[in-house]
């Protein structure tokens, strides 16, 4: 077996030699450089451009405004396509937008021989407004009177939607239920992927072939085809390698306007590269959410009845919308499934840039705002953090009553168990029960739940294709993409036991090309080891019945007293017959039965699963620096079987340092009149060095998961998860400072320490 | 612009390359030179991406002029592997400890570890932190970069 | 591709005087890490630029006879850090500039770009002010020196004229002799970060070390431009060291400087910093001079 193994990455020799080849490494030299003109105003208008001096720069070939696009509003994000109309994307954008609705919007686009001179004529371009007033946060994108951003929703208000299992008003009538309440916000961060967001296109064999670093190749294609009004078949997605996406690149960023201008130019190569500064501003984000979380519970720590109500800040298009926040309150209700449960949350248009998918889609959110209050809950009540967790928590065969997803299997309880004794939970909390320093230690955690994919509430649909080579080594196609998670890696080992070979022969095509590799909606909610997963097995086994059949025919053998394993046909009894590489010859070369064996399967998959997982934290906090120093920090994960414990432990280790960023130092920070975003740069944005990390500690709880190919569930996005609040419940152990907002960075961390008395106010 | 002669020894090799002196040198070595292990991610000296090592200090090629490099040794990740395509110990390292994921910063980080491997003496977790703060990773939380380093740095110190 | 109208190479420091006389316009390009992204922002794009990077008769630390450290403003923050003059004399210069960026950025940086710049989050700019640099400035008339106290004349403005180019820094023996200094940078990240306030002190105690002789106290991003802490000095020095001197210092400190708000931080946090970092880079100076609180 394969699968469990810690196989070396089959990406990483040529990663690690510089060989692998990224969309810029692949560009023609001479590819046409097109520039986006971006709005300097946040909300309003363009009523006209002076193009004279711009024009006349030497090397600029053409300038197309968003007065030359095509009037045709396209969706962007990375859903598979609904057929229901009801619950298809939004089309709200055009290529280039005349209605501005950020500080940094699309408004014209400069195509030039060269970056230099393409650069020189966006400094020339002249741009008259007619400007309105913008809005920035929901609670103003919703008062009547403000601002509207699109005419297809006058009160902002993209989707409002709400839940209520069992009566809550009537739950909370019981008597001597304690009541506690709280306000939880989260900010709005940027993936921060390494390879920017870019593509290039061209038309070649009467197709547009755009070559883009993108997650979602199939999606992609279709979004252009919707944008452009052309038939898929004059559309070509090429993904080669691509330097991290995080759920950014699964949205179509610069491939539909760089379909377009191809065709304004003949189909000369034009590429499209966005700078940092704008992968920062005019890419997606992650949604800024705000919380009010009401939790009734008996003095025992029974969960009676809780709410929530959340409204998500979109920013200036719909991309992902309302399925976040949608996500978000559902895990509300999943995490502590007892008692009377309702739900409410609102995705409104502002003014600010565009928020997206981002790693676990919501769900740092909400499990930021939820396991935050929970330390609140034990805080004001004197219950025990972890018990009233495991009191109230998910339990095996949990059937959601909204989406039906059920509990399959759990680890959580273990979890949590070996959590707290990695991190020295008990010993340490007597340790630290009364500091009164300038400087304090504190411990905190946080669990989570995240499902499995998209269904029931998407399409989950993927296509897995092996071709048998002459010497039965297998060429493994999939649709579904390597974005730096090791995918390829994990589809080979599955692979390799579903047909019964060894992992060295097998080889994955890493680039997807929707003329070629099979159909798969692409790289996000953790779903392909679980939804493509399931497409590699389906086929390895079809594949596997089909060269069995011929074998049995060279052999002179029933093919069901057949096996493959480890590239030999064994019998029944497991006595090697023939080896995988001589059936192989034999049926390619054979003059009286030449079979070309390959097999493709589709797998629909219409089930879903959860994974779990908790944070262990401990800090500490340097009250007059307003600093805290991690210093000792694990997370536990079931995800099922682990498919290959390195590649998993580095999509833990990834995770964790996401989430060490979102709840310290990470946060988009606007100019409160203009809504120019301020630190469009790795230098303002302080993402995390290495030496602001400590060292990250991986641990799994494997459970074998009935509905998994080979047991496994979700993994890639939930590491991120409960690292942010567990941060945020050791500083509320270390100091009593309940901060409910993140990132917890030093000025935030000041005016909190201000506010509880742990700094003077005021100096002079 | 018209352009310069440089001379350089580039990945062990004596070139002589024509340069625009308003070029960089990442998009030198990326052009010219097709060294596209260098990688530009921010373009302003940020992100690391681009690091290639000159008269063994590391910087970013995407801020350092091109014409700068004259006279210079230049090496980049294409220069680790010997004449017959054997990988060196660093870069080893890093696939074995599964120090990769998208790898668009690996050839960066490989590069910004080689003077902590010069070193007399095995450095340890934060003097490896050290080294390679200028160069950001997205993927991997630089747990198993660290690890990879410093056991390359181990093996040359016997272990 | 940078957008530069002209490029201008000297051989020669001389030439490069020339240059800068008949280019009065371009502007020293010498590591580049900020010019270079001014011009990649558009900011300073089209502009002429005078590469003096090849130029190493600019580079490298000197102790001279008087005892005067000199430091050709071309040195890189990490050969700064690592020379073994500044290491001796003083080293907090050293610990200073090697908190700048990340190593790449301190391979390239150089430390009179660094203070030519102008801007009051430069982390040499403190620990040279506290030190009383002098700075030696030239043109094709010839070498003026100024003290570095008088060179920053408003935010990104320095008292260098168009024909002039920073040829060295020096700091006199009297700056360093029996002097220990600390510098503390405050920044959100331990690197590739731009200080929120920067904090250098130094002191020269009595010989019994209970009493300061000399305080000197510098700060940047405490103002508009990187400035010394006069009235904090004055209680200082001459004073028995005790906590509540400490204090009084800390205190004095706050009188001297005029933080701004920004969104980068606010003027409160900004104060509350310049007192906090002010008592320990005071203590940290101290205790390096062998005295105890």
């Amino acid at each position: 077996m394969n699968v469990g193994k810690p196989v070396q990455r089959v990406d990483a020799f040529d990663k690690a030699t510089g060989r692998a080849q990224y969309t810029a490494d692949l560009c023609p030299p001479d590819a046409l450089v097109a520039k986006i003109l971006h709005s300097t105003i946040a909300n309003g208008k363009v009523t006209g451009f002076e193009l004279e001096a711009a024009l006349a720069v030497p090397g600029v070939v053409k300038i197309l405004t968003c007065f030359d696009v095509p009037d045709r509003q396209f969706p962007t994000a990375g859903h598979p396509w609904s057929t229901d109309k009801k619950h298809q994307d939004i089309a709200d954008r055009k290529l280039l937008n005349t209605r501005v609705r950020f500080y940094g919007d699309d408004i014209a686009a400069v195509i030039a021989v060269d970056e230099l001179s393409a650069d020189r004529a966006l400094r020339l371009i002249k741009v008259t407004y007619d400007e309105q007033k913008p809005v920035f946060t929901p609670q103003d994108a919703m008062q009547p009177g403000a601002t509207v951003l699109h005419p297809e929703k006058p009160d902002n208000v993209i989707v409002r939607s709400s839940y209520e299992i069992g009566n809550f008003d009537e739950a909370i009538r019981e008597s001597g239920l304690i009541k506690v309440s709280g306000d939880y916000h989260t900010g709005q961060v940027q993936h921060c992927h390494i390879e920017n967001a870019l593509s290039y296109a061209c038309i070649r064999d009467r197709k547009i072939v755009v070559v883009s670093s993108t997650q979602i190749p199939h999606i992609v294609r279709r979004v252009c085809t919707q944008a452009l009004g052309c038939s898929f078949a004059d559309i070509r997605i090429i993904k080669p390698y691509i330097g991290g996406g995080f759920g950014n690149k699964q949205d179509a960023l610069t491939e539909p306007l760089n379909a377009w201008l191809t065709t304004q130019v003949g189909g000369r190569c034009v590429r499209l590269f966005y700078t940092r500064e704008e992968t920062f501003v005019c890419t997606r984000t992650r949604h800024a959410m705000d919380f009010h979380i009401e939790s009734y519970l008996r003095p025992d720590g029974t969960l009676i009845a809780r709410s929530v109500r959340a409204w998500s800040n979109q920013g200036a298009y719909a991309s992902h919308a309302h399925a976040l926040v949608a996500n978000a309150i559902n895990a509300f209700r999943m995490m502590y499934p007892v008692g009377a449960i309702k739900g409410e949350a609102y995705t409104v248009y502002t003014n600010l840039p565009t928020a997206g998918a981002m790693r676990a889609y919501g769900i740092p959110q909400i499990g930021f705002a939820l396991e935050s209050h929970m330390d609140d809950i034990a805080a004001q009540t004197g219950l025990d953090r972890i018990k009233l967790r495991k009191q109230n928590m998910m339990r095996l065969g949990y059937v959601d009553p909204v989406t039906t997803i059920t509990c399959h299997s759990t680890g959580l309880e273990e979890c949590i168990d070996k959590g707290r004794a990695f991190i020295g939970w008990d010993d340490k909390r007597n340790l630290y029960a009364s500091q009164t320093g300038p400087v304090r230690r504190g411990l905190g955690m946080a669990i989570f739940c995240y499902k499995t994919g998209v269904y029931p509430i998407s399409l989950e649909t993927s296509a897995c294709r092996m071709v048998l080579n002459q010497d039965g080594t297998i060429q493994l196609q999939m649709g579904a993409t390597e974005i730096g998670q090791g995918a390829d890696t994990v589809f080979s080992q599955m692979c390799a036991d579903a047909v019964g070979v060894p992992f060295d022969s097998v080889r994955a095509t890493s680039t997807q090309d929707t003329d070629i590799t099979p159909y798969d909606t692409g790289a996000y909610a953790s779903r392909q080891s679980y939804v493509s997963g399931m497409a590699v097995r389906k086929t390895g086994l079809a594949l596997k019945a089909k060269i069995l059949e011929y074998a049995a025919g060279m052999l002179d053998l029933p093919p069901d007293s057949l096996n493959l394993v480890d590239g030999w046909i064994v019998s029944s009894s497991g006595e090697s017959l023939i080896a995988l590489r001589e059936v192989a010859m034999g049926a390619c070369y054979s003059l009286k039965n030449s079979v070309h064996i390959s097999a493709e399967e589709t797998h629909h998959c219409t089930d879903n699963t959860y994974s779990f997982g908790v944070c262990f934290a401990e800090i500490e906090v340097d009250i007059p620096l307003c600093q805290i120093r991690v210093l000792n920090i694990v997370n536990v994960h079931d995800s099922g079987k682990i498919i290959n414990p390195v590649t998993a432990e580095g999509q833990v280790h990834g995770g964790m340092s996401m989430g060490l960023g979102y709840g310290l130092l990470e946060r988009l920070v606007f100019d409160p009149v203009t809504g120019r975003t301020l630190n469009n740069n790795l230098l303002d944005y302080k993402l995390m060095t290495a030496m602001d990390t400590p060292d990250l500690n991986a641990l799994f709880v494997e459970t074998d998961d009935p509905t998994g190919p080979f047991g496994n569930k979700a993994l890639g996005e939930p590491p991120v998860i409960p690292v942010a609040p567990a941060i945020r419940n050791a500083m509320l152990d270390a100091t009593g400072v309940a901060v409910d907002s993140i990132p917890l960075n030093p000025e935030h961390l000041f005016t909190e320490f201000r506010r509880a008395g742990l700094i003077a106010g005021g100096e002079n | 612009m018209d352009k310069r002669r440089i001379s350089l020894v580039l990945n062990h090799r004596p070139t002589e390359l024509w340069v625009d002196p308003r070029a960089s040198l990442s998009e030198v070595l990326r052009g010219e030179a097709s060294l596209t292990s260098v990688k530009h991610g921010c373009n302003v000296g940020e992100c690391g991406a681009c690091t290639v090592l000159i008269n063994g200090e590391t910087f970013n090629a995407c801020i350092y002029l091109a014409i700068w490099a004259d006279g210079k040794e230049v090496l980049t990740v294409e220069g680790l592997s010997d004449e017959e395509g054997n990988i060196s110990d660093i870069q080893q390292a890093f696939i074995d400890e599964g120090a990769i994921q998208c790898g668009f910063c690996t050839p960066g980080f490989i590069i910004s570890s080689l003077p902590v491997l010069e070193r007399d003496e095995v450095p340890s977790r934060d003097e490896i932190r050290r080294q390679i703060a200028g160069n950001f990773c997205r993927c991997t939380g630089y747990e198993k970069i660290v690890t990879a380093i410093q056991k390359t740095a181990r093996a040359r110190h016997g272990g | 591709m940078y957008d530069f109208s002209a490029v201008y190479i000297p051989e020669s420091l001389e030439q490069a005087l020339r240059m800068k006389h008949d280019h009065p316009q371009a502007r020293i390009l010498a590591g580049g890490s900020d010019i270079l992204i001014q011009v990649r922002e558009g900011r300073l794009a089209g502009i002429e630029v005078i590469s003096i990077q090849a130029l190493d008769e600019l580079r490298g630390v000197t102790l001279e006879d008087d005892g005067t450290v000199l430091i050709r403003p071309l040195t890189s923050f990490s050969h700064v850090s690592s020379d073994p003059v500044i290491r001796r004399c003083v080293p907090v210069l050293g610990e200073a500039v090697d908190q700048v960026g990340g190593p790449q950025i301190r391979n390239i940086g150089t430390i009179g770009g660094n203070i030519c710049n102008g801007v009051t989050s430069a982390d040499s700019a403190a620990t040279l002010k506290a030190l009383d640099a002098e700075l030696e400035i030239s043109s094709v008339g010839g070498t003026r020196r100024l003290p570095y106290a008088e060179f920053n004349l408003g935010a990104g403005k320095v008292d260098l004229k168009a024909d002039e180019i920073l040829t060295g820094i020096r700091i006199p023996r009297d700056s360093w002799e029996n002097t220990f200094g600390h510098y503390i940078k405050y920044s959100q990240r331990r690197a590739m970060d731009i200080a929120t306030l920067g904090c250098s002190a130094n002191v020269r105690l009595s010989k019994n070390k209970r009493k300061i002789e000399r305080f000197r106290l510098a700060f940047g991003v405490a103002a508009p431009v990187p400035i010394r802490a006069f009235s904090a000095e004055a209680v200082a020095n001459g004073s028995l060291i005790s906590s509540e001197l400490i204090e009084n210092i800390a205190q004095a400190a706050l009188k001297d400087v005029n933080p701004r708000s920004s969104w980068r931080a606010s003027k409160e946090f900004r104060q509350h910093l310049i007192a906090e970092l002010t008592r320990r880079a005071t203590r940290a100076a101290i205790e390096k001079a062998g005295g105890t609180l």
